[in-house]
């Protein structure tokens, strides 16, 4: 493939930063990853990059590419134009640490904020469960998420508008539905969701689920269901009247 | 977040990204507003809305409560409408599937980056600094969504007899035509597109932790879920045809078009 530059953006000591551009050599199925890794080893030994497994499964090397949140180490360079510099820069929602590190501990402290599984009591004398297949299906594809928070990076309510303190962000959505929708599960979040996790800031713009690098299906198959959850609780009279008649709600 | 500054908030249309991201929003807002324009001003027509020698009646005059037509419900024009206010049979009805779309999930996403850039695009800045989103008013009136899609449902039943009935022609029995098949793929889309809504995949068995008690509900479920993979594709065939529907129905109706007959 040649050369390419990589216009990689460098924080300064005294705060802020700058765009600098590295010209690397770059070949058949290299990744950004492996070319940052090439500019700190031959460029910029000072060049601060979180990564890991470097096969998309630990979520660390999260970074922003041409403008787009993506994990470095899954971002080919035969798919990106080489003809212009390749823009790489950290996380926009999360306060720089240096160069491309961010720091997501926001994150954990959020995590902690979610009502933690709840579940019924065991189904057989041996203190284990039954559930169907189909029914740990829904909740498995949650499951994948490995919290690389690039859903949180392109979520516009946090990184545009900075709604830290009163939205959890698509990530802790999705770990909230795979316990909501859990069939083991008897804990009750619809009212957190729409208080204190801030569903309703959510406007659907399926960002998130565009960048997934684990393909979750975060805006249709866990906000939206959750959002439904709060229609249900929040805003439909009739249902409640149903409800309050026919069926009372399960605790 | 208290203690380490985030990043400095992007203008609007600020970014990085080296693609065409403002393409699918410029293309949602051409095709909304054009689908806009072109529903109020048919609506407000009141003539050209069916086909004499046929079955065929417009999608957006269908049901049809008032109207001097042979397929008017209630007879003509209600006394109770006000004088300012020019009569057709379309303004009882669209508010339906109007309300129904306008609060549908698919749609929401789209026109808020189309038509009040929030956001422009996927990582794109935006023109403005407060927001509360869906979780204050006036949005969080989206929250009737479900209520119009009971009325949409309705009304996928009362176009499917519409299409069925477009297959008989008075005086001459069964056949069909031209206007047959735009009406009957018209609903086909219709109902693919209010069939997989979020809403009514939540009702069926959504909104249940363990699908597998009710079978009912978990083949319901299953279909919602189904035709919800492709919704905002669905959306958009059924909004074509929906439109086309009409147009056939009015050049026909004005002698522009000619109806083929193909049996």
């Amino acid at each position: 493939m040649g050369q390419a530059t990589f216009r990689i953006w460098r924080t300064k000591p005294e705060g802020g930063g700058e765009f600098r551009d590295y010209p690397a050599e770059v070949g058949e199925g290299m990744v950004v990853l492996d070319a940052v890794h090439q500019i700190q080893a031959t460029q910029a030994p000072d060049l601060a990059c979180r990564w890991n497994c470097k096969a998309g499964k630990c979520g660390s090397c999260s970074a922003e590419v041409n403008g787009v949140p993506r994990l470095m180490c899954m971002t080919r360079l035969d798919d990106l134009p080489t003809d212009q510099p390749v823009i790489v820069e950290p996380m926009q929602a999360f306060p720089p640490v240096k160069d491309l590190v961010t720091d997501v501990s926001w994150n954990y402290e959020v995590k902690k904020r979610i009502a933690p599984f709840k579940p019924r009591p065991a189904d057989a004398p041996d203190g284990t469960w039954r559930m169907a297949q189909e029914d740990a299906d829904r909740v498995q594809e949650f499951r994948k998420c490995i919290e690389c928070f690039l859903c949180q990076d392109v979520c516009h309510v946090l990184r545009d508008h900075h709604k830290h303190e009163q939205f959890v962000g698509p990530r802790f959505l999705v770990y909230a539905a795979s316990l909501e929708m859990n069939p083991l599960d008897t804990g009750d979040r619809v009212p957190e969701l729409k208080k204190e996790y801030g569903i309703g800031y959510c406007n659907i713009t399926k960002c998130c689920t565009k960048v997934c690098p684990e393909h979750i299906t975060i805006t249709d198959n866990a906000i939206i269901p959750l959002k439904e959850r709060v229609v249900d609780e929040f805003y439909d009279p009739v249902l409640k009247l149903i409800q309050l008649v026919f069926r009372p709600r399960k605790k | 977040m208290a203690g380490i500054p985030l990043p400095v908030r992007r203008s609007f249309g600020e970014t990085t990204r080296r693609d065409r991201w403002w393409l699918p929003p410029a293309l949602v807002f051409v095709g909304l507003s054009l689908f806009i324009v072109y529903a109020t001003w048919a609506a407000f027509q009141s003539a050209h809305y069916w086909l004499p020698g046929t079955n065929y009646l417009s999608p957006f005059y269908s049901p049809e409560l008032f109207g001097t037509s042979p397929h008017a419900w209630f007879g003509s024009a209600p006394p109770w409408w006000p004088g300012w206010l020019p009569y057709s049979p379309a303004l009882l009805i669209l508010w339906a599937p109007a309300g129904f779309r306008a609060t549908c999930y698919y749609y929401r996403g789209s026109y808020y980056k189309a038509f009040w850039a929030d956001p422009p695009g996927c990582a794109v800045g935006e023109p403005r600094k407060g927001y509360v989103g869906e979780s204050g008013w006036p949005l969080k009136a989206q929250n009737v969504h479900r209520y119009f899609m009971y009325v949409a449902v309705l009304f996928i039943g009362l176009l499917a007899y519409d299409a069925v009935t477009s297959f008989w022609f008075p005086g001459e029995g069964f056949g069909v035509g031209v206007g047959s098949l735009v009406l009957t793929v018209n609903v086909v889309l219709l109902s693919g597109y209010t069939f997989g809504c979020h809403s009514l995949r939540h009702i069926v068995g959504g909104r249940r932790d363990c699908l597998t008690d009710s079978p009912a509900c978990q083949a319901m479920y299953k279909g919602c879920s189904a035709l919800n993979r492709r919704h905002g594709l669905w959306a958009w065939m059924s909004l074509i045809s929906v439109m086309f529907a009409d147009v056939y129905v009015r050049l026909c109706s004005m002698g522009v078009w000619t109806d083929y007959r193909l049996i």
